[in-house]
């Protein structure tokens, strides 16, 4: 890296390790040294947040499956015990039931960060390619963990999630019973789930791995878009992103106990405190909120294999997404016309959100069907075509004229930070 | 080494050979390795014996009342018809339907009032809710697919009717599904 300094271990202890294994040299030169982009804004916080609630979900993950039991007849009764029995058992559970909602709010709020300043293009695709194979491993977890309570809610939306491979023609059905172990949703498969429930964290932590090592290939993307070129662009990782990142976690997670604390059965479904029953379905089942956009998407299409394909092709076409933008210019920030459609697709999202909670019927199927096809136009119409007809703003010259301008509010913080980027604080 | 490879590019060496049968042989352990940890996914042994036969007794099940039991796990209805639901399965135009199939191929030869089929929403496997929907058999909470009185497909994504499970008639009010 274009580096501020260089690890030199101190003690003659340090020195004989740091040859043997030279950990703290990368730690060093990842996260103390690493040069940032100087303009990074808090939407780039949200790597960190991700990282965190990472580690927290596998802590309190951890922790309930001293106290939770994988059988069918067992499941309910042991969550039950977890909220009454064990010390803390209650908050364990509701710190890790809303730390899933909490940790997709940060996903989304990354994806969309990546989409808006084009954090995907050359040469971050394989960087981004690896997060949507984070987003598909936390899908899976999630969904997998909402089944273990084993209630209505969760019995009935591993029935219907499951039963879109049978959508897939002659082989669907087999492979349907290979994923249930039986011939419906039963104990075989409430106990495969747990394993796989504790295995993809894991799985999640090795793929964040070599997430943040393709990120620190090139280094950060940044609001202006232009790669960072001498060390006037840049500022230390620590102690200027430490503090910024930790701030921004600070109160992130505010948002995240109050509620754990004050509200947290908002995000989940009075269904799910029912114990499975495979006689009845409830009346209205919905996942939980994160997945809905996709379920709207599914249900907007009265066909069952087509509904299935395109539900799944709703995520895989990020996948492609580096090489269907064709402009020229990353950042959103300088694209006047690429903001429009931008922000229209972040609310089409929210909307297929919203028309994934409603009944499928009447408007609600036709609105969906105008939200799938926009969504879809987004990536395969509006992305490729922009880049072409759009005239970009002008770029500035680097990210240090962008962020100490001509005399702008960026002049106080100039005289402070600028001075020796270099030197910690 | 001059002449081995000078041997290569003519004809295949002894080295050849051997590189290419233990790769094969690689491959085939590989696979046979793999199998055994697909295998296990599948039904097990106790899940296939519990399978066994339900003898079920039709006399309790009275006129126009849907009974749930479980095969194999499986959720199934049992209805006993009445004669209007009976004549509307009936005089069913065939054409409009997505899934054509009589009803009279649907029940067994005579016992036109016992409808026996599996209650799981054949779109993504909910339970319809029974007397419900335009066509007064079933309709789906979930997704919205509605039944009719022969348990076909008539509206919504289900892409075909609810399967008819195998079972005989052991007496006139009994009959064993499996």
């Amino acid at each position: 890296m274009s580096g501020h300094s260089t690890y030199e271990p101190k003690s003659a202890l340090g020195k004989w390790f740091e040859s043997r294994l030279p950990i703290m040299g990368l730690i060093h030169s990842s996260f103390v040294v690493f040069p940032n982009p100087r303009n990074l804004n808090y939407f780039w916080t949200f790597g960190g947040i991700l990282a965190f609630m990472l580690v927290s979900q596998i802590l309190t993950g951890v922790v309930l499956a001293m106290h939770y039991t994988a059988h069918a007849d067992m499941a309910f009764n042991s969550v039950e015990l977890i909220m009454r029995d064990v010390n803390y058992g209650w908050m364990l559970r509701y710190l890790h039931a809303n730390g899933a909602s909490m940790f997709f709010i940060a996903v989304y709020v990354h994806i969309f960060r990546g989409l808006y300043y084009g954090s995907y293009k050359a040469p971050r695709e394989v960087l981004w390619i690896l997060g949507v194979i984070i987003f598909l491993l936390m899908m899976a977890t999630a969904f997998m963990g909402y089944v273990l309570p084993w209630g209505q809610m969760s019995f009935w939306g591993a029935t219907v999630i499951t039963n879109l491979f049978s959508a897939i023609p002659g082989v669907g059905e087999v492979i349907v019973s290979y994923l249930w172990g039986g011939y419906s949703v039963s104990n075989p498969t409430l106990n495969r789930f747990f394993s796989l429930h504790y295995l993809l964290p894991f799985m999640i932590a090795g793929v964040v791995v070599l997430h943040i090592w393709a990120l620190h290939v090139p280094g950060s993307n940044n609001p202006t878009g232009i790669e960072k070129k001498t060390n006037k662009d840049t500022l230390p990782f620590h102690p200027y992103f430490t503090v910024k990142d930790a701030f921004a976690l600070s109160c992130f997670l505010m948002v995240y106990v109050w509620f754990a604390f004050y509200i947290p059965n908002f995000l989940g479904h009075a269904d799910n405190y029912i114990e499975a029953n495979p006689a009845v379905t409830p009346s209205h089942i919905v996942p939980e909120w994160y997945f809905l956009p996709f379920y709207a998407i599914l249900r907007a299409i009265p066909d069952k294999l087509l509904g299935v394909l395109a539900m799944f092709g709703s995520i895989a076409i990020m996948v492609f997404v580096p090489w269907l933008d064709t402009s020229k210019v990353r950042s959103g920030n300088y694209r006047p016309v690429f903001q429009i459609f931008f922000w229209l697709f972040v609310i089409n999202a929210v909307i297929l959100g919203w028309l994934g909670s409603k009944p499928p019927e009447g408007m609600y199927v036709i609105a969906s069907r105008i939200c799938t096809v926009y969504y879809f136009a987004y990536y395969i119409l509006v992305l490729p075509l922009l880049g072409l007809f759009e005239t970009p703003k002008s770029l500035p010259a680097s990210i240090a004229d962008s962020v100490l301008g001509k005399g702008g509010s960026g002049a106080a913080m100039a005289a402070g930070a600028a001075a020796s980027p270099s030197t910690k604080g | 080494m001059a002449t081995t490879h000078a041997s290569a590019s003519a004809e295949p060496t002894r080295r050849d050979f051997l590189f290419i049968a233990t790769g094969a042989v690689g491959a085939v352990g590989l696979a046979a390795t793999i199998w055994p940890f697909i295998s296990q996914m599948a039904p097990d042994a106790a899940t296939i014996a519990a399978g066994a036969p339900v003898d079920f007794d039709l006399s309790h099940v009275a006129e126009g009342q849907i009974v749930k039991l479980f095969w194999r796990g499986k959720l199934i209805f049992v209805r006993h018809r009445t004669p209007d639901e009976i004549k509307a399965a009936q005089n069913t135009d065939l054409s409009s339907l997505r899934d054509p199939e009589a009803d009279s191929a649907r029940v067994k030869p005579g016992k036109d009032q016992w409808l026996v089929v599996y209650g799981n929403c054949t779109h993504l496997g909910c339970v319809p809710l029974g007397n419900e929907g335009a066509f007064h058999g079933w309709q789906c909470p979930c997704h919205g697919s509605v039944f009719d009185t022969s348990g076909r497909i008539r509206q919504g994504p289900a892409p075909i009717n609810l399967p008819v499970p195998p079972y005989a008639f052991t007496s006139d009010k009994a009959i064993r599904i499996g």
